[in-house]
């Protein structure tokens, strides 16, 4: 028997774009690079050439105009996807997103879906600088009425990305350069109901929990498995959907594993992180853990350009490891 | 009153000018009555918010367009239901002239479950899609590109609807309006751009925030045809929209539209807010006054007999009552209930 064939996370998106663009006719893409992978990499590759140029728009450098555009058009049916082949970039439509798609159900009593997904990709590394590499998730996901989605893996790349698109609520849809080569074989592909999608629980353990959204739920995979070595057990939680939290299934795990770290590509201020250890304290009382809550994020610094700094900018697997060990008392190799 | 240094607008922003009767001759009598019906409409209804506003009963930020309802009603004499019409912070027009629904709107002002927002808009925040009403929200140039996706999925679904975006002349200032015009004329997307410049941006005279008051130019600079017109001028407005929305319609792209008219009350609530502003006094005011669009209308057809000066007062009057009478419904009509307020934060209530 052959082994089932393994797909990169960024072939993933590409197979949502083509069953979303396949089995609705409504579907759309707009944004800048669509027709280029030097912006969107493998993820849309010759999409524009299968679906028409007419369903794969490449725009004028106009990230406003292009994202309310898709508001437009999906209040009069149709199911577009922006993408903002930088998430940096995707500031200048700021406007669009929190101040109207997010809103607009609401401030219109119900009557109006702006039914559109908004696309952003994390981008960094490779000395690209600090207008090139930022991962905001926490900005948005502050924001009632805006469904936050960051898939880790293959399947969920594209399983959400489709859950996202067929949703009847405004998506930002995170997704990381740094996972684009990340790879497993996907089965056939099931509609989900973006409601209903939660946290899910890559590893059982019941030393710790360790809570990452995106590349960084992959980093507590990775560390989990080195601290495995070092005789702790960890449980990993893939936020997934970050707002609105499944604060359920991590609280569950917290009150089993008694001990919490948190993985952020983000900021700390106001961050993700601290949103889930603030559920955590609020939740479960002052005496449900047994050592102090960790979170490990980026310094509080813009992004650097020179390699050396870049190195010790972003968390590793390492870096989580030594933090665990640390925060668990348990003795780690220098 | 001569207009100010620097205008290229000319007579179309000088208030001395343009105050005649309009020349009715070559237009079907039973038009002109319902141009004029919807435009005394739109006003006794904003009348009557001003009072709200005045009494306290409405308290959200309304923002009056009485002394510009001849834009909204000449451009929706050519649009449809299926067309998609976006506006801003002043939509009561925009919205009215459609054909909207009087006691939506007026128990939507009041912030009341049976508005056509169900109460959680208010004023700024209308919505009625049975009409081809999209949406309008008071962040200024906002909705400008949402009109022009609107126009975008017209253009995909091929079937000849069009957009239609209202904003003042301050959106002229966000370069957002830049990035819609370039972004309408390059994929030929079937867009009217209607410009109410009645140049003022909340208490600032235009001719202190721009080196020209024609907001023309902006079209004509992403090749788009615009045209810079008489806003107080029903018939006028009426004429340039017809082809503009026409060409639309056949595949022809966007247009833009820049009627220069002026607003009687000030940016927000019904005061008339004379002592703002570079030029606005009371002097301007009651010039403006004599151009009203209303009133010019109504001139017209009472010197061309069709109608009595008894006539255009009973229907006046008839039209007062039914309105007061709507008005008096909705102040007894219900708040949104506590659940509202978390029920719509996202899709799933009955839309």
């Amino acid at each position: 028997m052959s082994e089932p064939r393994s797909t990169s996370y960024g072939d993933a998106i590409r197979q949502g774009f083509e069953y979303l663009m396949s089995t609705n006719p409504k579907v759309f893409a707009i944004g800048q690079g669509l027709w280029s992978p030097w912006y969107v990499g493998s993820s849309m590759t010759d999409l524009d050439r299968k679906f028409g140029r007419e369903r794969v728009i490449d725009t004028p450098v106009s990230e406003l105009a292009c994202t309310a555009a898709a508001i437009g058009a999906s209040l009069c049916g149709y199911r577009p996807i922006v993408v903002h082949p930088r998430m940096d970039f995707m500031l200048l439509a700021v406007d669009p997103i929190v101040n109207q798609a997010a809103k607009w159900s609401h401030m219109l009593g119900g009557r109006v879906a702006p039914a559109l997904t908004v696309r952003a990709i994390v981008n960094r590394g490779g000395e690209q600088g600090a207008q090139h590499s930022q991962s905001l998730h926490a900005w948005f996901a502050h924001v009632p009425g805006l469904r936050v989605v960051m898939p880790s893996t293959a399947r969920d790349a594209r399983d959400l990305l489709i859950a996202s698109v067929l949703c009847d609520d405004p998506v930002l849809y995170i997704d990381d350069r740094w996972l684009y080569e990340r790879s497993e074989p996907l089965p056939e592909v099931r509609e989900r109901d973006l409601r209903s999608e939660g946290c899910a629980r890559r590893r059982l353990g019941g030393d710790i929990t360790l809570v990452g959204a995106g590349y960084s739920a992959y980093l507590c995979e990775q560390a989990a498995e080195q601290l495995a070595g070092l005789g702790v057990d960890c449980e990993v939680i893939d936020a997934r959907v970050i707002n609105p939290l499944d604060e359920a299934t991590i609280l569950e795990s917290c009150s089993r594993t008694r001990a919490l770290c948190v993985v952020d590509g983000g900021w700390r201020p106001a961050g993700f992180a601290s949103e889930v250890l603030a559920i955590v304290a609020e939740q479960l009382g002052p005496s449900a853990l047994r050592a102090a809550p960790l979170r490990i994020t980026l310094p509080s610094a813009p992004a650097p350009t020179s390699r050396a700094l870049e190195q010790s900018y972003y968390p590793t697997a390492e870096t989580v490891v030594r933090a665990v060990a640390k925060q668990l008392g348990v003795g780690v190799a220098a | 009153m001569s207009a100010l240094r620097g205008s290229e607008l000319g007579s179309l922003a000088d208030p001395a000018e343009l105050s005649a009767a309009l020349d009715v001759r070559r237009e079907p009598p039973l038009r002109l009555l319902r141009f004029l019906r919807d435009m005394l409409r739109i006003r006794i209804i904003e009348e009557v918010v001003a009072e709200w506003v005045e009494r306290g009963l409405a308290r959200a930020p309304c923002h009056l367009g009485i002394g510009q309802e001849a834009v909204a009603v000449g451009v929706s004499a050519h649009l449809e239901p299926r067309d998609r019409v976006f506006g801003g912070h002043r939509s009561h027009a925009h919205y009215l002239a459609l054909g909207g629904d009087v006691y939506g709107l007026l128990a939507e002002i009041l912030g009341r479950h049976d508005g056509v927002s169900r109460g959680m808009g208010g004023s700024m925040h209308l919505v009625d899609r049975a009409v081809g009403f999209h949406g309008s929200v008071p962040l200024v140039g906002a909705t400008i590109p949402i009109a022009v996706g609107a126009g975008l999925a017209a253009k995909m679904d091929g079937e000849g609807a069009v957009a239609v975006s209202y904003f003042g002349d301050g959106a002229s200032e966000e370069g957002v309006l830049h990035e819609s015009l370039n972004l309408a004329a390059t994929f030929g997307i079937p867009v009217l751009f209607v410009c109410e410049n009645n140049l003022y941006s909340s208490h600032l005279d235009i001719a202190q925030r721009q080196p020209s008051d024609r907001v023309a130019r902006f079209g004509e600079a992403h090749r788009i045809p615009s045209v810079s017109i008489d806003g107080n001028d029903v018939l006028a407005v009426a004429r340039a929209a017809q082809p503009l929305i026409a060409r639309a319609r056949a595949g022809e792209g966007a247009a833009l539209i820049e009627a220069v008219t002026y607003r009687h009350r000030g940016h927000v609530g019904p005061k008339e807010d004379v002592d703002v502003g570079l030029r606005r006094s009371l002097d301007e005011l009651a010039a403006w006054k004599r151009r009203d669009p209303i009133r010019r209308l109504a001139d017209a057809m009472l010197a061309a007999n069709l109608m009595t000066p008894a006539a255009f007062a009973a229907h006046e009057r008839a039209q007062r009552s039914e309105i007061a009478a709507l008005a008096q419904r909705a102040e007894a009509a219900p708040y949104p209930p506590q659940s509202a307020l978390l029920d719509y934060v996202f899709a799933g209530a009955a839309r």
